[in-house]
């Protein structure tokens, strides 16, 4: 009886804590640099993304590949020869937040995530003030931040450094849908 | 017994159920992302066999991408072994003036203007396979061509206008082996209304082999042969369309710095008219310059 209910409660326990795990394959960030030359705007809708609200830890991943841009010649030079995709395919983020947020309820939270982006094989400690926000079942995770592309080693040639910012904008919006 | 029943079965499965929730750390969150990535891998088309539309003379399997416009001056100079009183060759010069334009990304168009022969061309090209990776894996590129030269230099051996015209067909197969070499091969077909020394309509096959191989992430060497199928032309005096290129690549332009025994720089030139000779010195020096343009508007969105 007495180990019964530990496995119980010790079951209850790991359930509990996995329903805090979300996970989507549908997570949107989009990048821009504008100048007066040229603007370069691309957009990834098909990140993936998984927010653990117990341990408080958010991971990312995608496929550089699946940056749309609106013009062909761009993509295939973004690939080609700026972020060299078919050496690094992917680009990761993995990092946790202290403050407390409850996706069960509705409300809106300030986060500071802290953690490691990597970009065309460069790992970097990075720490983004993000929010989320949940809102009947459905959680939102939203930040802008500039990124450099220097700081991940990507080459960007003298001839149109006046085209490229030195700092992109950087935008995420990932949703995820609770299923109680 | 009590005890001993916990030390042995259930501590076991605490440690496990422990283990199992601690061991969710950030690493774990990024490991079960790229576990089910794998499951639901994605198709990717592998884009940019080559850097440009014509690879020398040849067209690619490239074309510009949905309405984008691409302005091309295709330039050779005589031939080097033209001696010092013609300035190696540099005295002289035959050009091509070219606008491709992308209907969508896998059907484009094409006009241009020669000055050998004084020569008008149009084409169309569709992709009908475009090589991707992933979920549905296609090994190599196919696109098909369908040229038309028309030539109005002023000229007694053609009796009529309509004898000036020639018909291309041609099925451009590609591969992009590494994100370094891109090889292809094109059989081709050509209809002359009237081949000139022969002074009667000629259908000629042919076939190209070409490629390229990329040393740095913007420059490339290229190459390609045209190989005429023997019996073909026996009547005139011709060679196989031999040529070696340099491609550089800087944002919306490419130079291609080429070596090439032929004068043309369209089908119905480089494959049937083609009598210099690399082992005489009849060697042109030219290269091709390409722009490209954007019409695409740029979508109105909330960035």
């Amino acid at each position: 009886m007495k180990t019964l209910s530990l496995c119980a409660a010790a079951l209850l326990f790991f359930t509990t804590v996995h329903s805090q795990i979300l996970m989507t394959k549908k997570g949107v960030i989009s990048f821009h640099s504008h100048t007066i030359l040229e603007n370069v705007d691309a957009e990834n809708k098909n990140v993936m993304a998984v927010i653990d609200a117990g341990k408080k830890h958010i991971a990312f991943s995608m496929l550089m590949k699946q940056f749309v841009f609106p013009k062909k010649l761009m993509q295939q030079h973004f690939n080609e020869n700026y972020v060299e995709s078919d050496k690094f395919p992917k680009a990761t983020f993995s990092g946790s937040y202290a403050e407390d947020a409850d996706i069960t309820k509705d409300g809106t939270y300030s986060l500071t995530v802290t953690g490691k982006l990597t970009i065309h094989g460069v790992t970097r400690d990075v720490t983004i003030p993000s929010t989320l926000t949940v809102q009947s079942g459905t959680v939102t995770g939203a930040t802008t931040f500039k990124l450099n592309p220097t700081d991940y080693e990507i080459d960007i040639p003298f001839i149109v450094r006046n085209k490229i910012e030195k700092e992109n904008t950087v935008k995420v919006n990932v949703e995820w849908k609770q299923n109680y | 017994m009590e005890t001993k029943l916990l030390s042995t079965r259930i501590l076991p499965l605490i440690i496990l159920l422990l283990t199992g929730t601690v061991g969710i750390t950030q690493d774990s969150l990024l490991t079960m992302l790229e576990d089910s990535s794998k499951s639901s891998q994605a198709t990717v088309a592998v884009e940019g066999a080559f850097k440009a539309i014509h690879l020398v003379n040849t067209q690619t399997t490239e074309s510009p991408g949905k309405k984008e416009l691409n302005f091309i001056i295709m330039h050779r100079f005589g031939k080097l072994n033209d001696g010092a009183y013609n300035f190696f060759g540099l005295d002289n010069a035959s050009i091509r003036l070219g606008l491709d334009y992308g209907i969508s990304d896998r059907l484009g168009v094409g006009i241009g203007r020669s000055s050998f022969e004084k020569t008008f061309d149009g084409y169309v090209k569709y992709k009908l396979l475009q090589q991707s990776s992933g979920k549905k894996t296609v090994p190599i590129n196919i696109s098909l061509l369908v040229a038309v030269n028309h030539l109005t230099l002023r000229s007694d051996t053609f009796v009529s206008a309509q004898n000036k015209t020639s018909y291309i067909t041609q099925a451009i197969i590609a591969r992009k082996f590494s994100s370094a070499l891109s090889l292809m091969v094109a059989p081709t077909y050509i209809h002359y209304n009237r081949y000139p020394v022969l002074r009667s309509a000629k259908e000629v096959f042919a076939a190209t082999v070409g490629g390229r191989l990329k040393f740095t992430k913007r420059m490339a060497i290229t190459a390609e042969y045209n190989y005429l199928i023997p019996g073909m032309l026996d009547a005139v005096d011709l060679e196989h369309s031999l040529s070696l290129g340099l491609d550089i690549e800087t944002g919306g332009h490419v130079f291609q710095l080429v070596f090439t025994n032929s004068n043309g720089m369209i089908e119905s030139q480089y494959i049937g008219k083609t009598n210099g000779s690399w082992g005489n010195g009849d060697i042109f020096f030219g290269f091709n310059v390409s722009r490209n343009f954007s019409f695409n508007k740029e979508k109105k969105k909330n960035w």
